[in-house]
């Protein structure tokens, strides 16, 4: 069965969805994100979906759901890439995607990423070492 | 009464240049001498249309809209549409038809001298589908009308939705009019394709020029705003008018986003929002 790549980058995840998604994949794709959430300790889940051009209202549930899941983890979502017509018809379909941050492309999207909180978690992974450094 | 319409077409095939002549007199007379359209076409205009009309009627045509009257009809929605076109009266226009009545007639009236019965027959028949040519003519004349009237419909919504580079990464949608879900179409495509070919991170949305803002209309500027949100770009309305932001409130419309009275205070906030200061020189007075 078809499933769809998760790589990681630093704290983040990155997800991109490049082939018009089913149902089963959709799924595949949920259980797969939230193990791997768990897994690499993530704090950030960017989904390209600047290849995605149908969308459907089980694909927006989706996208929803995936951030629901991330933010139960612990994880931000940051949907980037999204097409005007595939704006247009998620806002007509009513799902506006409240819980999910939007960036234009992937670059904006691990500066939204990177910036804030991000950058802090790093420097308290090793505390040790970032005091040593202070010093000298 | 086939043979009637039998009749009628060989009157009209074989004094066609009578009746060309008549009608025309007849057309010249009718629109005053006006000019718009040359001599020469309006004469080859009724010799098409006679004798499409005299084809038609040889090959057993009995109602306007029998195949057989095609080439006829076809020849009349031209006439119609071009005449609509260059700002003919419904009048002049539903003319060219009826005016045939009268040389048709006289044709007609020519050729039985002595029989009242048969005249009044064959002119019954010709009425009767020459009417229905002629509403035929004005049902085109109204079609041509309204695919202008269309045309520029679709011409104003696109001139007024102009979307505006302000700054780098700023947008500025300045909306005139009132907002249907129409034009709300077109400007949400227009927006965010902007968005795309900017990678604009900002949108004002200034709505100085909407004269009304109801319930229905604030709903269309939030599902804007939640598509450019969908893209990445945040908004910020500005140019709410004191008399349309206390309707709003009276009204019971919740916009639930960033507004500024102002487009001047929007650009502010933006230019404050991507870490920009402006800084006013001292000029030297020359």
């Amino acid at each position: 069965m078809d499933r769809i790549p998760i790589l990681k980058l630093g704290r983040a995840l990155l997800v991109s969805i490049q082939v018009d998604i089913h149902d089963r994949l959709a799924k595949a794709l949920e259980e797969d994100l939230s193990e791997r959430i768990v897994a690499t300790g993530a704090r950030g889940v960017m989904i390209d979906i600047s290849g995605l051009e149908i969308v459907d209202s089980f694909m927006g549930r989706m996208l929803d759901n995936i951030a629901a899941v991330s933010r139960l983890l612990d994880a931000d979502t940051v949907v980037v890439g999204m097409r005007p017509a595939v704006a247009i018809t998620l806002v007509e379909l009513g799902l506006s995607l409240t819980g999910v941050k939007t960036a234009l492309n992937v670059e904006r999207g691990m500066t939204l990423i990177g910036s804030g909180q991000y950058e802090e978690i790093e420097g308290d992974d090793a505390p040790g070492g970032g005091d040593e450094r202070d010093e000298g | 009464m086939e043979d009637g319409f039998a009749a009628l077409s060989k009157i009209v095939s074989e004094r066609e240049s009578e009746i060309v002549a008549h009608w025309r007199q007849l057309l010249v007379t009718a629109s005053g001498g006006t000019g718009r359209i040359k001599d020469a076409e309006v004469e080859k205009q009724c010799r098409d249309f006679l004798s499409a009309f005299a084809a038609g009627l040889g090959a057993g045509a009995t109602v306007a809209t029998d195949p057989a009257f095609d080439s006829a009809r076809e020849l009349l929605g031209g006439v119609s549409q071009s005449r609509a076109n260059q700002g003919f009266t419904p009048t002049e226009t539903a003319t060219f038809v009826f005016s045939l009545k009268e040389p048709l007639f006289e044709q007609v009236r020519a050729s039985y001298p002595d029989d009242t019965a048969r005249v009044a027959s064959l002119g019954w028949d010709m009425t009767q589908i020459l009417d229905q040519l002629g509403l035929y003519t004005m049902e085109v004349y109204q079609r041509s009308r309204e695919d202008v009237v269309r045309r520029q419909q679709d011409e104003i919504a696109e001139l007024s939705t102009p979307v505006v580079k302000l700054w780098e990464g700023i947008l500025a949608l300045p909306l005139i009019g009132t907002l249907d879900s129409a034009r709300t179409q077109v400007v949400m495509e227009n927006l965010l394709q902007a968005i795309v070919d900017q990678s604009a991170d900002l949108a004002i949305i200034d709505i100085t020029g909407v004269p009304t803002v109801d319930t229905l209309v604030a709903q269309h500027l939030l599902k804007t705003i939640a598509a450019a949100r969908l893209m990445g770009a945040d908004c910020i309305v500005s140019g709410i008018r004191p008399q349309i932001a206390q309707t709003m409130v009276h009204l019971g419309v919740e916009l639930d986003v960033v507004s500024k009275a102002t487009l001047a205070d929007a650009l502010a906030l933006a230019f404050q929002r991507t870490g920009r200061t402006v800084v006013r020189k001292a000029v030297a007075k020359g």
